[in-house]
Formats: C-alpha cells, structure tokens, sequence
C-alpha cells in the first residue's frame, strides 16, 4: 500500500484518476441539473395539491406520489439495468457518461421531488396564508414565498442529493459509466491493484466532505432567521 | 347618522368535511360591518371567529350565503378578481405571518410586488409606511431580529400597503404581552382615525373589544348570540354566552345548588355604584348574599353586574328585590337555576 506515496505509482496512474475524478464531477453535475429541473416541479406540484394545500387535487397528488416513490424504491444497480434498452434509445449508447446520465436523472429526480416536498412543507402554513390574503397568485407564491422561504433547507437538501449521486456513479461505474467507481472495479477488482482502489475511496470521502461542509454554511450564510 | 357598509354578511353558513363527520363552523350569520368603524368579534375558542373572519376574504369559501366587501359579491368573483379584490381587505394575524428571509422593508413591499407596482415607488411607499408605524429605522432589519409587537407592527405596515378598505386583525394582539397589546391597540385606532380605514378585531378578550370597538358581535357555537353597541353588550349581557365572555370569573347561578334563588342587578352606568347591599340591610333590614361580582369601565361610565343570593323568607325576598327595582341605573333579573 506504500506505494501510494510514491512518485511512480502518481507517475502511472495519476493521468486516469484524475480523469476518472473529472468524469465523476461531470456526471455528478449533469445529473443533479437535470435531477432538478425534472424534481423540483415535481416537488412543488405535490405541496400545492396537498389536501391542505394552495390548489389541492387529489388525483395528480396521488399520481405524482406513487411515481415519487415508485422511483425511490428501486435500487440503482437494477434501474440502470432495466432502463439499458430505454437509455440506448435515447442517448445513443448505454455506456460512458452518455449511457450513465439517463439512468441517473431517473434515479434521483424523485428524490430531489421528496426533498424539495419536505423543505417546503417547513415553510409555516401562515405565512403562506398571509400571501394568499394578500392577493398573491399560485405562482407569486410559488416563486416569491415557498422557494425563498425554504432557501436554507433547500440548499441543504441539495448536498444530500449531490452526496447521493456521488454514491449512485459509483455504482455506474460497476456497468461501464466510466468514472472514480469504474476505476475502483476496474483496478482494484479485476487487476488487483488495491492502492488504485483505495485512492478513489479516499478521493471520493474528501469530495463529499467537501460537498457537505460548503452546503452546510452556505445554508446558515443565507438563513435570515438566524441573524 | 350611519355611515355606509363596508361588509355585508348574508345568511352565511360554513360546514367542514361531510356525511357523519360534518362540522357545521358557522351557521346563518348576518353581520353589516359599516365603513370607518372599529368592529370587534368576539368567542371562545372554538365558536368560528377564525373561519367568520376567513370568509370574509375568501380564504374560506362559504358553503352558502353571500359576502359583500365593498359592493362586490365576493362568492361570485372569478379567482382573478378575487385577487384583486383582496388588495382591498387585508389581514394581520396571531403569529405575525411576516415573510423571515426578507428585511422588513421588503416584507412591506410584498404586497405591492405581486400588485406590479414599480419597485423605486413600492420602495419610498414602504418606507413611509414603516415610519407611519413607527418603526423606520428598522427597514434593513430583518423579522427575527425584531420583538413581537414590532413584528406585529410591520404587519401592519405590510397590510396597509395596497391602501386597504378594511384590516381585519386575526388575534393580532394574542400572542403579546399587555403593554404591546395596548400599543398596537393604540395603533389600531390611531390608522383608523387617520386613514378611515375599518377595522374588524377578531379575538376572545373582552379587554380588546373594550379598549378599541365600537360595536361587537358575540359568536357562540358558529352562531352570532349578540350584536350591538360594545356598551350595550357589556351593562347587560342577555345570553349566557354574553355572560361567560363579559364575566369570565364565572358569576354564574349554575355552581350553586338547585334552591339558591337568586337575582342578576346590573349597574347600567350611574355616577356612582350606591351602596346598595349596605342600603338593603338597613332600610329593610335584609341580609343579601353576594354571590359573585365583577364591575369594569367601559367608555369612561361604570358598568357591573352581580349575582345576590336571595334569603329563603318569601316576604324578605320580595321586600329587598322592590327596593332594588326602585333604584335609578340599575335593573333587576331573576336567575334560576336550571339542570
């Protein structure tokens, strides 16, 4: 394991480490973008149409509840396998980050949708009703209440999606995504080079306390309650 | 002379849920709200004063009657209109309901931003808004930063910001300590005086009514019991909703036994409370029991009530109720005691 710290072992592998960190942050960042862009309507359509919410509708709430958690309750190793025919029709390949994409968004769109649902349930009910009072419009309350409201949980919930994704490429990477976790099979399992392994573990420990601790005071930074 | 009405409530009823589980919150009411008054709505918790004061703006759809806020049916305004409608009927509530991720200047500049007034005009209006409540120096702070009566105040501030008709104020003053209550009381009055604007008070104590209303309406059990002139209501509470709100010390017959007999006297405002028991016993040389009493001040006149045992000798009983009944200001009800 000693040779970790040797120039050699940085001189022959450090090239694809660097490349499978810079392949992980890509997907991780793709993903989560297109995560939310599908995951946080998802989200605030199912605050609103709550029983007690600002426009309840019983039938898209169900619906949009059962795709939610239909979508939380598959594993990720076997959604990426029953979306591969899904993923070559849409992307053109089921391998690489092109293939890895899809399979992601999929995967954790819905779980942005539970954050998002979570973060803005905090938000107190009255403040929501002052709004209304006020002659505020569903989307006036959407975009000038519920969001900047629930700012601080919402940045919160975003590092635990992001930490999530991290987790989910790793497992990509066991079918072929490309990235940290690609490498660790690949070296660390197939060729028995364990130190390649164990870099991208510590690799990927650093990027997620790094995730963590920038989220975590950008969320108390913006927080107004606290001042 | 009377002034024009600003809320009409007709024959409204308000039920939640349906079949078994049905609550009916409120049921037939008829209030006529006038422009430029301060109108209290008092009950216990529980009576509909939260869901009355809701329909008024619509944030609760009656289940039937008519609400007209400024000449406009509010039931049959499209949801476009109804928003606009509410720009005319603002609210300030129990738990300030300020939005705590914006400075207080901003929280005031809310209405007016989802009304699309321009941000520069929005702003110099916000900020003599806040200095009309006293509080412009505090437009950077933000809400949690502020106590709670100063939170309530930039309520204020932001309910009046679309130039409202009328205010209505959910418990405003429930969660506050009597000295702020009294100054957002004071408040109150002063924007009502100053701008016209009218003011419904929801709450459940008789302490507010008293310092700010002119007229009040007793809700009990999604029913208005009472309706009149604050004054009115309070020398001679008629139902014993009235009563339990006006005397919430509990002067009442019910706690004791079936053969008490007894009479309610009220002092309907003189100048001065007569010694009257003292006088009792010795004019006619008859001992009364108090059996409870409460008194307060309202609009400068001295109003109370208080419950008299009476003695069990018929004669004694007749000859101290004739000399009360021949006293000025004061009238005379018998109580029984009912099962």
């Amino acid at each position: 394991m000693s040779e970790i710290f040797t120039p050699a072992f940085w001189g022959e592998y450090g090239g694809i480490l660097a490349e499978g960190l810079l392949d992980t942050l890509i997907m991780v960042a793709v993903s989560t973008l297109f995560a939310y862009l599908i995951g946080l309507p998802m989200g605030v359509i199912s605050v609103l149409t709550q029983p007690h919410g600002i426009r309840p509708h019983r039938a898209v709430n169900a619906i949009l509840g059962w795709i939610i958690n239909i979508g939380r309750s598959f594993p990720f190793a076997i959604l990426m396998v029953a979306l591969f025919p899904f993923t070559k029709l849409v992307m053109g390949t089921r391998l690489g980050l092109r293939g890895a994409i899809l399979p992601l968004v999929v995967a954790s769109a819905p779980f942005v949708a539970r954050m998002v649902e979570t973060s803005l349930s905090e938000v107190d009910a009255g403040v929501i009703e002052a709004a209304r009072s006020m002659g505020a419009s569903t989307f006036q309350t959407v975009w000038k209440v519920y969001l900047p409201e629930a700012m601080p949980s919402l940045i919160l919930g975003g590092s635990i999606t992001l930490i999530a994704i991290v987790g989910y490429t790793a497992i990509a990477g066991m079918v072929g995504a490309g990235g940290l976790g690609d490498l660790a099979i690949r070296y660390g399992h197939q060729r028995h080079v364990p130190s390649v392994m164990w870099v991208t573990v510590v690799i990927l420990i650093i990027l997620v306390q790094v995730v963590q601790s920038v989220f975590s005071r950008l969320s108390v930074r913006i927080d107004k309650r606290l001042k | 002379m009377e002034s024009a009405s600003i809320i009409q409530i007709q024959h409204l009823s308000k039920r939640f849920g349906g079949g078994s589980e049905e609550v009916h919150a409120l049921t037939d009411i008829d209030l006529d709200i006038r422009q430029g008054e301060i109108f209290g709505i008092i009950g216990l918790s529980g009576a509909g004063k939260s869901t009355l004061v809701r329909c008024m703006n619509l944030l609760e759809r009656p289940t039937s009657g008519k609400v007209v806020v400024d000449g406009r049916d509010m039931t049959a305004l499209s949801e476009r209109e109804l928003r606009l409608q509410r720009r005319k009927i603002t609210m300030i509530f129990q738990s300030f309901n300020l939005l705590m991720q914006r400075t207080c200047l901003k929280n005031v500049c809310f209405p007016m931003e989802i009304a699309g007034v321009p941000k520069a005009q929005a702003k110099s209006r916000g900020r003599e808004l806040l200095d009309l409540v006293g509080l412009g120096d505090k437009a950077n702070a933000y809400p949690s930063q502020l106590s709670g009566g100063q939170k309530q105040r930039v309520a204020v501030a932001r309910a009046l910001a679309t130039d409202p008709k009328v205010l209505l104020c959910d418990e405003a003053t429930s969660a506050l300590d009597p000295t702020t209550t009294a100054s957002i009381l004071e408040l109150l009055k002063e924007l009502n005086t100053k701008l016209g604007v009218t003011v419904v008070v929801i709450t459940h104590q008789m302490s507010v009514i008293e310092a700010i209303c002119s007229r009040v309406a007793i809700l009990d059990g999604g029913r208005v019991a009472e309706l009149g002139p604050v004054q009115d209501i309070f020398s001679n509470p008629t139902t014993d909703a009235a009563r339990r709100l006006v005397y919430p010390g509990g002067v009442s017959i019910s706690q004791y036994p079936p053969s008490t007999r007894a009479v309610r006297i009220s002092f309907n405002g003189g100048t001065a409370y007569q010694p009257l028991i003292a006088s009792v016993a010795i004019e006619c040389g008859v001992k009364l029991n108090i059996l409870g009493a409460d008194t307060r001040n309202v609009g400068g006149k001295a109003l109370g009530t208080m419950l008299l045992g009476l003695p069990e000798d018929p004669g004694d009983a007749a000859r101290a109720l004739s000399y009360i009944r021949a006293q000025p200001n004061v009238s005379v009800e018998e109580v029984e005691y009912h099962e």
